[in-house]
């Protein structure tokens, strides 16, 4: 460092070269004994016709410059931690024990890969089980794979399981629905060439419209979705009727899987599929990547089911052990006619979820549950008695999110919070076009009283 | 043989007997309606102590690039600069929501675009999306934007040709997308059989899916014959981008007239594999392409990044919100690292490791094809099967003895007894050397030994047919089951 005070001289002493290149120089010892000079004459096969000399990207960088390159380039975000987030909609704020990301540090997890070679791999394949195991466990059903992309994958790996179960066309859905889950849907039925189906809900308790069902139950359904909480965070309790109505078809539901904890599990009330994003437990937000799609069915479907599975076993001493097993439904070994494409999944992510549910345990997520639905109870009462604001919109039993009508456009809402430092909820029309004065507010058990005031006293100032 | 793996009886997390240590209780009265009530929940309650020990006890019997070489073919497992992990963890990756306003996005969305220009850049491709989650998300993508396509000029294609040596992605993600899958075999040359391309080309064909270099490592020589059959047919021609590290530098798929191209960007740039995952699986595509992309697209005006929805000809989503952001900001970091030049250094080491521990082992082992492979080779162990009776997974396991991963194995299925090696650019000669020796050792070594190995892993062979007779898969299934089996 420079024997200056001035912060601008004293930088150019700094050695900005510094820093760990992992790709060594060409070895020429390899060159020699190949018989060759350069190892461009490793690419004589490449046709002169379609080489090229370089790539337009700018010069290398230090490990130094990256980092701060990066640091600098990011730190326009704006993060949860800054400001109090009361935005929700699939991907939560949630407090993550230190802990879990010791354990997905580890290389021996963190830089292996789909375990292959299973006598190496037991500690991946072990904890696999294991995650296998919880969410189980969680969901009340007997098979869970090691993990889809997303939740919107996941809904549309398990519309063609559905197809794949009962060979017919049409796939039920809630109208209140992310609209991007219903985009990806469309896009994954898009082989079988399926068709989606919307039912409506009930307009005063935002339940699933049991007799819009019936209706829309034909000879031509092969699955039918429900969600538990569902789009406006109501925990439906229409969801427990529909395996005794409809026996026949299958019945997927999508969950976020912290409610679990203190709503009654799928695989009580007959759920084939039970889906959801695995966000909610112990994983960043990211930015919305990556996530981790969980997927579970019961045991008599498990040969149609998508993706990974691990189970137990016996090594040749007799000793327990774990591999991948059913591999015949997968690629790499089934091809064209496998039941997914699915190769690279999201298996460090289904760690941390193991890791996070082992730390908090039966106790502390349903603690965790309690605290963020008691935390949207008590700040949808409190908007409520505000002017300007009808909250909660629908009238059934939240779990930790709510639809708020406002007279403000929720767009121009947002903007007006994010002045007051406050990440403001999300605006519905964009998944239901009729609620277009209306936003979905979440709480976890980051948002503290103090910024639950915060957002009262912006709303109050907003509406004015 | 020097290696041991660490070799506990570890308990399942369910087994462990302990006390939660975790500090928010609550006993708050919510009222969930009565039918819909939970009333128990059975996960283990453990102490965060434990739960660590657990989990560092299980990550010893496990085996990463961190470990030692991991020369996976096709999966390319390069040892990962750790400074991207420091950024993919930052505060302003982790705790940023997706749906947040733009104006307190900006930084994610820089990083999105300028990402893409690179990709851009590396492979001659007009526009991309980071929208795919994997390799073969990104395959699935590329089949619904050939569709796309086709549909907009009323074009009825119901066909998608896939040579025999290509990963099992490519099929299964064209029938996916409700293609018809036609494979073609390949020729004596191990090459992509020009004759039997053009009898299967037709006018029902969406896209013919090209790996170049293909799975055998062999660069496709007449790239350029056939990208101009599958365009006069009036079909796409498909990139598979798993084997993008061989070529940086040197070629690119718009050079070789792909029209659509997926990134495997967990393997070309540098991000850790994690287990099987997450990885990212951006697509690229030709300017004719791009009206169809997934919704968002990333653009700047004046310095300042917007998403764009309304797009009239998108596919819609292939998955929720942007991508696998944190993995992208590793990629991104990487290339920023390496620069042009850096890349292109990149793959030539790569490949010239490739050939280097190629001709190593080639006098011991059968080597189909041409002499000059890239990123990977393939070998074969027939003759070991018929003379001694050791086949590829004796091979495989008898490396992990030796305290090194094995390649892939019986992969691609053309090569009887296949062991497909890929050993990387951050490997150097004194570990392919000792890599080299192992296979060497095991070709002339005890075939007793070898056949009952692995016996330095934390357990010895595993019986597969016993898990998939039993189907063990979770700790439901297990308690129901218990009384019958000790395990």
């Amino acid at each position: 460092m420079a024997d200056t005070d001035d912060p601008a001289k004293q930088t150019i002493y700094w050695d900005t070269g510094l820093g760990v290149d992992v790709t060594m120089s060409l070895d020429h010892r390899m060159l020699e004994e190949l018989g060759i000079k350069s190892a461009e004459e490793l690419f004589s096969d490449i046709p002169e016709k379609v080489r090229i000399e370089g790539m337009l990207l700018p010069q290398g960088k230090s490990e130094m410059e990256v980092i701060r390159t990066v640091q600098d380039m990011l730190s326009k975000n704006l993060t949860a931690e800054q400001a109090p987030c009361f935005l929700g909609g699939g991907i939560y704020h949630h407090f993550i024990p230190s802990a879990v990301s010791t354990i997905t540090s580890r290389s021996e997890f963190l830089t292996s890969y789909t375990p292959y070679q299973a006598e190496i791999s037991q500690g991946m394949l072990q904890s696999m089980f294991e995650y296998q195991s919880m969410i189980s466990e969680l969901t009340a059903m007997d098979v869970v794979n090691s993990s889809n992309y997303d939740w919107s994958t996941a809904l549309g790996e398990a519309a063609t399981m559905c197809h794949r179960i009962l060979p017919k066309k049409t796939f039920l859905v809630p109208e209140a629905m992310n609209w991007e889950k219903r985009s990806v849907l469309r896009n994954y039925v898009s082989g079988p060439e399926l068709n989606i189906v919307e039912y409506s809900y009930d307009p005063y308790t935002g339940e699933a419209d049991l007799e819009d069902i019936r209706q829309k139950m034909t000879q031509d359904v092969c699955g039918l979705y429900i969600e538990v909480p569902n789009l406006f965070g109501i925990i439906d309790s229409r969801a427990p009727l529909l395996k005794k109505e409809f026996p026949e078809v299958p019945l997927v539901v999508g969950v976020n899987p912290l409610s679990l904890a203190l709503v009654r599990p799928p695989g009580e009330y007959g759920a084939d599929i039970v889906i959801g994003e695995g966000q909610s437990l112990g994983l960043p937000m990211n930015v919305g990547g990556p996530l981790l799609g969980l997927f579970a069915c019961t045991l008599e479907h498990v040969r149609k089911m998508p993706g990974r599975l691990i189970g137990l076993t016996k090594d040749n001493a007799g000793r327990r052990a774990f591999c991948m097993t059913l591999q015949t439904r997968e690629q790499h070994i089934r091809r064209s006619k496998a039941t997914s494409n699915i190769c690279t999944n999201e298996a460090l992510l289904a760690i941390a979820v193991s890791a996070y549910l082992g730390m908090v345990g039966s106790k502390g997520l349903r603690a965790l549950a309690r605290i963020n639905m008691r935390n949207a109870q008590s700040l949808m009462q409190r908007i409520d008695e505000l002017d300007g604001f009808a909250s909660p919109f629908f009238n059934g039993a939240h779990f930790n999110e709510f639809v708020v009508k406002t007279t403000v456009r929720p767009e121009k809402l947002n903007k007006l919070l994010l002045r007051h430092g406050i990440i403001g909820g999300m605006p519905m029309h964009k998944h239901v076009p009729r609620l277009n004065d209306h936003v979905l507010l979440t709480t976890t058990e980051m948002n503290s009283a103090e910024d639950i005031d915060r957002l009262i006293a912006a709303l109050k100032e907003v509406v004015q | 043989m020097s290696y041991r793996q660490a070799r506990y009886d570890e308990p399942l997390i369910f087994e462990l007997i302990g006390e939660n240590d975790f500090c928010l209780m609550s006993e708050d009265e919510v009222n969930v309606p009565e039918s819909m009530r939970r009333e128990t929940l059975c996960l283990p309650d453990l102490s965060e102590r434990e739960v660590v020990r657990h989990y560092v006890n299980l990550s010893q019997m496990n085996f990463g690039v961190d470990n030692g070489i991991y020369p996976l073919g096709s999966c390319t497992m390069k040892y990962n600069p750790k400074y991207a992990d420091l950024l993919s963890s930052l505060p302003t990756v982790r705790s940023v929501h997706p749906c947040q306003d733009e104006d307190s996005l900006q930084g994610a969305l820089q990083l999105m675009f300028e990402l893409e220009k690179c990709l851009c850049a590396i492979s001659g491709m007009d526009a991309v999306t980071l929208q795919p989650a994997a390799g073969a998300h990104g395959e699935f993508t590329g089949m619904l934007l050939t569709k796309a396509y086709h549909s907009a000029n009323n074009q009825q294609r119901d066909e998608v040709i896939v040579p025999d040596s290509a990963h099992g992605t490519n099929p299964a993600s064209a029938a996916m997308a409700g293609y018809t899958v036609v494979e073609v075999p390949s020729g004596p040359d191990g090459c992509v059989d020009l004759e039997a391309l053009k009898a299967s080309l037709s006018e029902r064909t969406a896209a013919v899916m090209v790996t170049n270099p293909n799975t055998l490592g062999l660069f496709e020589k007449d790239i350029g014959t056939l990208a101009e059959m599958v365009h006069e047919a009036g079909a796409l021609l498909y990139y598979d981008g798993a084997n993008l590290n061989a070529i940086m530098g040197m070629t690119t798929p718009g050079m070789m007239d792909f029209d659509i191209v997926h990134f495997n960007l967990h393997k070309t740039f540098a991000t850790p594999h994690g287990g099987g995952g997450p990885g990212a699986g951006p697509v690229g595509v030709r300017k004719f392409l791009e009206p169809f992309l997934p919704v968002p697209r990333i653009v700047s005006e004046e310095g300042k990044y917007a998403l764009e929805f309304d797009r009239i000809d998108s596919i819609g989503k292939v998955r929720s919100l942007y991508g696998n952001f944190a993995v992208l900001v590793r990629a991104y970091a990487y290339i920023l690292a390496k620069g042009g030049d850096g890349l292109k250094e990149v793959s030539q080491k790569a490949v010239l490791n490739s050939n280097y521990l190629k001709s190593r082992v080639a006098g011991t082992y059968e080597m189909p094809f041409a002499e000059l492979r890239k990123h990977e080779f393939v070998i074969s162990a027939r003759r070991l099967a018929k003379e001694k009776g050791i086949h590829a997974t004796d091979i495989a396991k008898a490396l992990l003895d030796r305290g090194f991963m094995a390649p892939t194995i019986y992969f691609p299925s053309l090569v009887e007894e296949a062991l497909m090696i890929e050993p990387t650019e951050t490997e150097s000669k004194e570990t392919l050397d000792k890599y080299a020796q192992a296979l060497l050792d095991i070709a002339n070594g005890d075939p007793e030994d070898i056949k009952s190995a692995p016996h330095n892993t934390a357990v010895g062979r595993v019986d597969e047919v016993y898990a998939a007779k039993e189907l063990i898969l979770s700790w439901r299934i297990y308690q129901r089951k218990n009384g019958k089996g000790s395990l």
